[in-house]
């Protein structure tokens, strides 16, 4: 399938009895951000470096980039950039020479260009100013920064980026936003795997949802906003009252998730009906809030799970 | 421009695995600690005041006052027992795990080094060590006897004489003698380096190797035992200091140690291919 970057069926791996990935059926358009999600322990980095070639699966297969996993995995590797489970480097090498050293093991590209494409890619990630600088003096954030110019060292097809935004500042964060942005309007392909839900549904176009070594949803991100309705939110000190009114309308899930706030979901139903009916039966306001499900709300329904932040 | 077009021959990750290993402070400071040996056995040899006699001191320690060339000759000798085998053992043992354990492994796979290319690199670059360490101390050795007792002939260990420059020749193929006598080990710590993700495991149980068969090497009641071990040619080349050279135990040297090679460059090479990294 030529429109798919990355397509899975089947894949599986066990580590001992524990089964950490599970007949995961991953579909990657070309030409997409994928967010892929889930859980600390999901089993995201592990498919991640199954499909990249550095852990054997036990069952399934996978293409990437057409070509089958592993067998013909390096003539795709070239044209791939990923960043797997955090940056690492040799930390007495400066930046710059880190970045020569994995150029240096590529061997499908001309190496008299090396130097240009190493400060290219330092350029693109902000960090020309501490190229020389020894890696060991890095801070967390410009680590992480160093690990995407690897990525970025050639023109690729296919980014993978595993937390890519692990350790930013929110200006960095922000930058990496924007670097993809730029990156998937040139055509590249980008599966990125994140716990920030926010971060995700800003730049990606479709969505993947990993528990317990599932692929759980897999989807555009339309699709899966979709699939839940749109929900209103009142801030009011009548909440049995507001609660009646909500019922009465025939909206589904009314509750109380926060002190003086009855929440249900809304649907189809218009919003200035909801709204009338509240005022005409006397609930005084003090908001009235409609909003399509966020992605956070979807996850912890998909998952049953909150998410740690630790990432 | 198609891939066939910017194929450059290989040869540029070697280049840059060398670079990053004889650059490395590390190996730096392994080469000094070794080319301090010749400095202190010459230093020592000078400022005491009678020299030593015949059969007294290390092989070859009676002979240094007649011929600078032989301070390396002695060095080596006592380097190879322990000094040298444990600088070999840091750096076949960190070749491999030392990338895993900093990430370094993945990002090269991801490269794509290639697992087999990769473990070709090393290797080569693991055996340059062995030959570049025992050659340092040689030339060291070469240039601070001389400085201190001259350049003359010398006496061979069968009683005839070298010229001065046959001297040099021998120190040479010394050195290389002690080089190929290290690769059998350095295949061992490359294979236990595919095994962890911890350089220092690998370094040990491969200075562990070393230590343990010299200790069965000394028991004359595993005799049986003592031409399969890859210590027993270690201290093998005084033929090389005979007129005419002997060649016998050189052979001995080099059929020991490419078994030794064979069998766990072999293992290497399963383990790492197949190996999961998850480092």
């Amino acid at each position: 399938m030529a429109d798919l970057a990355v397509v899975s069926s089947g894949l599986t791996k066990r580590f001992g009895s524990q089964t950490v990935v599970d007949g995961v059926d991953l579909a990657v358009p070309t030409g997409a951000v994928y967010g892929f999600l889930g859980p600390n322990g999901s089993g995201k980095t592990t498919t991640l470096r199954m499909l990249l070639g550095l852990a054997a699966a036990d069952g399934g297969t996978a293409q990437v980039l057409g070509h089958a996993v592993p067998d013909s995995l390096g003539d795709a590797l070239p044209q791939i950039g990923a960043l797997v489970e955090g940056p690492a480097f040799y930390p007495y090498l400066s930046g710059a020479a880190n970045l020569a050293r994995l150029d240096a093991a590529d061997r499908s590209i001309d190496p008299r260009t090396r130097t240009h494409r190493v400060w290219t890619a330092l350029e693109r990630v902000g960090l020309t100013a501490a190229a020389g600088k020894k890696a060991k003096a890095y801070s967390l954030g410009m680590k992480q920064r160093l690990g995407i110019a690897g990525a970025l060292l050639r023109p690729r097809s296919l980014l993978v980026l595993d937390e890519p935004t692990n350790g930013l500042d929110p200006q960095g964060t922000r930058e990496v936003r924007a670097l993809v942005r730029s990156l998937a309007d040139d055509g590249t392909t980008v599966l990125v795997s994140s716990h920030l839900l926010a971060e995700v549904e800003q730049i990606c176009s479709h969505v993947g949802v990993m528990s317990r070594g599932r692929l759980i949803a897999q989807g555009t991100l339309e699709e899966f906003r979709a699939e839940s309705g749109r929900t209103v939110r009142v801030s009011t000190p009548d909440l049995a009252d507001a609660e009646a009114v909500l019922a009465g309308l025939g909206l589904v899930d009314v509750h109380r998730p926060d002190p003086g706030t009855v929440v249900a979901t809304l649907d189809d139903r218009p919003v200035e009906q909801v709204a009338s009916a509240l005022v005409v039966q006397g609930v005084r306001l003090r908001g009235f809030v409609v909003s399509t499900t966020s992605l956070e709300d979807r996850f912890v329904a998909l998952t049953g799970e909150g998410f740690d932040v630790a990432g | 421009m198609s891939p066939a077009e910017v194929r450059v021959p290989g040869g540029r990750l070697l280049r840059s695995e060398l670079r990053l290993l004889f650059r490395r402070r590390r190996t730096l400071a392994l080469l000094l600690a070794l080319v301090a040996i010749p400095v202190l056995v010459a230093v020592a040899v000078e400022v005491s005041s009678t020299p030593p006699g015949p059969g007294e001191g290390p092989p070859f320690l009676d002979q240094v006052t007649q011929s600078g060339a032989f301070v390396a000759a002695a060095s080596l000798v006592v380097a190879v027992p322990f000094f040298l085998p444990v600088t070999v053992a840091v750096v076949a043992g960190d070749a491999i795990a030392g990338e895993a354990g900093q990430g370094t492994l993945r990002y090269l796979l991801l490269a794509p080094a290639g697992r087999t290319r990769l473990l070709v690199v090393k290797v080569a670059a693991v055996a340059a060590f062995c030959f570049a360490a025992p050659a340092a101390m040689a030339l060291v050795g070469l240039v601070v006897g001389t400085a201190l007792f001259g350049f003359g002939d010398a006496a061979s260990l069968s009683g005839g004489i070298l010229d001065r420059w046959d001297v040099v020749l021998r120190v040479a193929l010394l050195a290389v003698y002690i080089g190929v006598a290290m690769l059998g080990l350095a295949a061992f710590g490359l294979f236990v380096s595919t095994l962890t993700d911890v350089p220092v495991g690998a370094m040990a149980a491969t200075v562990v190797l070393a230590v343990a068969a010299q200790i069965l090497g000394g028991l004359s009641q595993l005799d049986w035992l003592h031409p399969w071990l890859l210590t027993d040619t270690w201290l093998g080349f005084a033929d090389l200091l005979r007129t005419p050279v002997v060649w016998e135990s050189t052979l001995e040297n080099l059929r020991l140690q490419a078994g030794w090679v064979a069998v766990f460059l072999a293992l290497a090479w399963a383990r790492l291919t197949t190996k999961d990294v998850l480092s």
